[in-house]
């Protein structure tokens, strides 16, 4: 063991960990089942059927493999393969998420410039941020008309204002010092922005952004829970109702995985950006 | 003096001090400077040393008073005036030559970039600067290797004026005599105008063609204009040797350490710089200003 770097260390930790805590989920399943005494909303939610209880590890396993196998399967309205419903909220995601970066990056760079810009938006800013995105739903949909948008409108609302603060805060956070380099080659305005304030505060934007991502992943579920018609959101209530848990159980998991992943596209990004003083 | 170079014309400037009323900086400071010359300026911490230079860059705008180069004024930053920052000023996320191209491409806009590399890494080469340390972000160097490239980068876009604020002050007394020789011999390689702002007498002595002497804040003046009289090429070793040397070392701490507070506050008229020369070669004293406080000086 000695020989094994913390990193070899810590990931043998990780797999004894998931392979001790799914053996104790396999091992309480049958357990739960010889009980039999079903509590009153057990009843009420089906619990007495065959198919509801809990379903052990092995089955989710079973499923995921199931599911991955073909994630692209399209048989009618409700039933399409995990990869369809993913893709879809992915879509909405990016979507509201580069528009809220579009209107968020410019608007911050001249929050964090002009003091006077700064003072009129704060209280709106205050006022909005917030806010739940998802209060925003039922007031979206009367004005768009539309579920696809207004989810797309729902992820735009609740990315915009991490980004926005850390433009603001990061471009506001530039060193006078280099400012002044720039000053002193004279720089035309744009220039300077893109050479000079750009790379100074892009390990701020960067984090926001990340921020953002996060929270708009967070979002899309309930969204897309609310609306209904597709993504994962829609899936995992789907399967709820159809008393599904396996389903609900491994797109539970995939919720994760795709967070993840987005995240660390943005971890990324973050190290390429980043600079030492 | 009207026609030098660079002249700085009553140059005045006031600050609120925070209590409504406002406190003078420095008044009517006029003096000049001559195309190719190499001028420090010395004066007590807080005497305005770096917001003369700062109104000189164009980095900031006086209360009152002109400065004109080359017979225009002065009113914003430019090109024609490179700027050496006492932190160096590198941007961080820029690799040493980079640092230096960036200043180049903004001066020779019209440059391939062959051409405007070339040009970076000739300057990088003459501070000393080669190899793969050129490739390497400032947070990756030395504290002494920054500000070689701060130099380069300034000397790169040939500026008509070129402005240090205390380069030298963050460096060790070793790596500050050899970059002091570096800047020497790019500054005679390229005959460049310019103007450093030192604490430190014996770099002043070594670099300068002239030192001027500022008096103690508030109200600061440019007393005066002391003629470095030690031929060049000036070695650090053999200068000591130099008869002026010392006569000249002891003028400046004379002033530092007891004039410039006497005289610090009194203001008569424009306030124009006392030419003081010091020259104990060949026959007698060759100095055109009156001669007691020289004389004290060289017996110090
Ligand atoms: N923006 C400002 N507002 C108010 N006072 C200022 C401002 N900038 C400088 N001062 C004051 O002006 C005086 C001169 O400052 P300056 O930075 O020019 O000194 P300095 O001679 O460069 O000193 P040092 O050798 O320590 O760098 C100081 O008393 C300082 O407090
Ligand atoms: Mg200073």
């Amino acid at each position: 063991m000695e020989t094994l770097s913390e990193n070899m260390k810590a990931a043998l930790l990780s797999v004894l960990l998931l392979v001790v805590g799914c053996l104790i989920w396999e091992l309480s399943i049958p357990a739960q089942k010889a009980v039999g005494e079903l509590t009153e909303y057990e009843l009420l939610t089906g619990g007495g059927q065959p198919k509801a209880g809990v379903p052990p590890p092995s089955q989710v396993l079973g499923k995921a493999w199931e599911q991955l196998s073909n994630p692209f399967y399209d048989a009618g309205p409700n039933d399409k393969g995990i990869g369809i419903q993913i893709g879809y909220s992915i879509y909405r995601v990016l979507t509201g998420y580069f528009l809220a970066a579009l209107v968020a990056i410019p608007l911050g760079f001249l929050i964090g410039m002009s003091s006077i810009a700064y003072k009129a938006l704060n209280p709106f800013i205050q006022v909005l941020r917030p806010i739940s995105p998802l209060a925003w739903m039922p007031l979206a949909l009367f004005v768009i008309q539309d579920s696809e948008a207004s989810a797309i409108f729902v992820i735009f609302i609740c990315s915009i204002w991490p980004m926005l603060i850390n433009t603001a805060f990061g471009v506001a956070g530039v060193r006078e010092d280099w400012v002044n380099v720039a000053r002193t080659h004279e720089l035309s305005a744009l220039k300077t922005a893109f050479t000079v304030i750009l790379p100074a505060a892009a390990p701020t934007i960067v984090t926001g952004m990340r921020i953002s991502i996060g929270i708009a992943w967070l979002v899309i579920v309930a969204a897309e829970m609310l609306v209904g018609g597709t993504g994962i959101g829609y899936y995992v209530w789907n399967e709820w109702n159809n008393l599904d848990l396996t389903s609900v159980i491994f797109s539970i998991l995939m919720i994760g995985v795709v967070g993840m992943l987005l995240d660390s596209m943005f971890g990324l990004l973050q190290r390429a950006v980043a600079y030492i003083e | 003096m009207a026609k030098s170079f660079l002249s700085i014309e009553q140059l005045t400037q006031r600050y609120p001090d925070g209590q409504g009323n406002e406190f003078t900086v420095f008044e009517d400071a006029t003096f000049g400077i001559e195309k190719g010359e190499f001028v420090c300026i010395l004066g007590h911490s807080g005497c305005g040393k770096s917001t003369i230079m700062n109104i000189l860059a164009g980095l900031s705008e006086p209360t009152s008073g002109v400065v004109k180069m080359d017979g225009r004024h002065v009113s914003g930053p430019s090109l024609d005036r490179g700027v050496v920052f006492q932190n160096y000023s590198l941007l961080p996320w820029l690799s040493a030559l980079k640092n230096v191209t960036f200043g180049v491409t903004a001066r020779f806009p019209h440059w391939d970039k062959a051409k405007v590399i070339e040009h970076s890494t000739a300057f990088l080469a003459k501070v000393g600067l080669t190899g793969d340390a050129i490739h390497r972000k400032p947070s990756q160097l030395s504290g002494g290797m920054r500000q070689r490239v701060s130099i380069a980068r300034a000397f790169a876009n040939e500026p008509k004026l070129l402005l240090l604020d205390e380069p030298f002050g963050a460096l060790d007394a070793l790596t500050r005599g050899t970059i002091q020789e570096e800047l020497i011999k790019v500054w005679s390689d390229t005959d460049q105008t310019v103007f450093m702002i030192t604490h430190d007498i014996d770099e002043a002595i070594l670099l300068a063609d002239r030192i001027l002497l500022m008096t103690n804040g508030p109200m600061a003046q440019v007393a005066e204009n002391v003629e470095i009289t030690i031929p060049r090429p000036r070695v650090r070793n053999d200068i000591v040797e130099h008869p002026n040397y010392y006569a000249i070392r002891n003028h400046l701490v004379h002033f530092l350490a007891q004039r410039s507070a006497e005289l610090s506050g009194k203001s008569d008229g424009p306030n124009s710089p006392k030419t003081v020369c010091i020259d104990l070669t060949g026959e007698a004293d060759t100095d055109d200003s009156e001669p007691p406080p020289l004389l004290r000086a060289v017996e110090v």
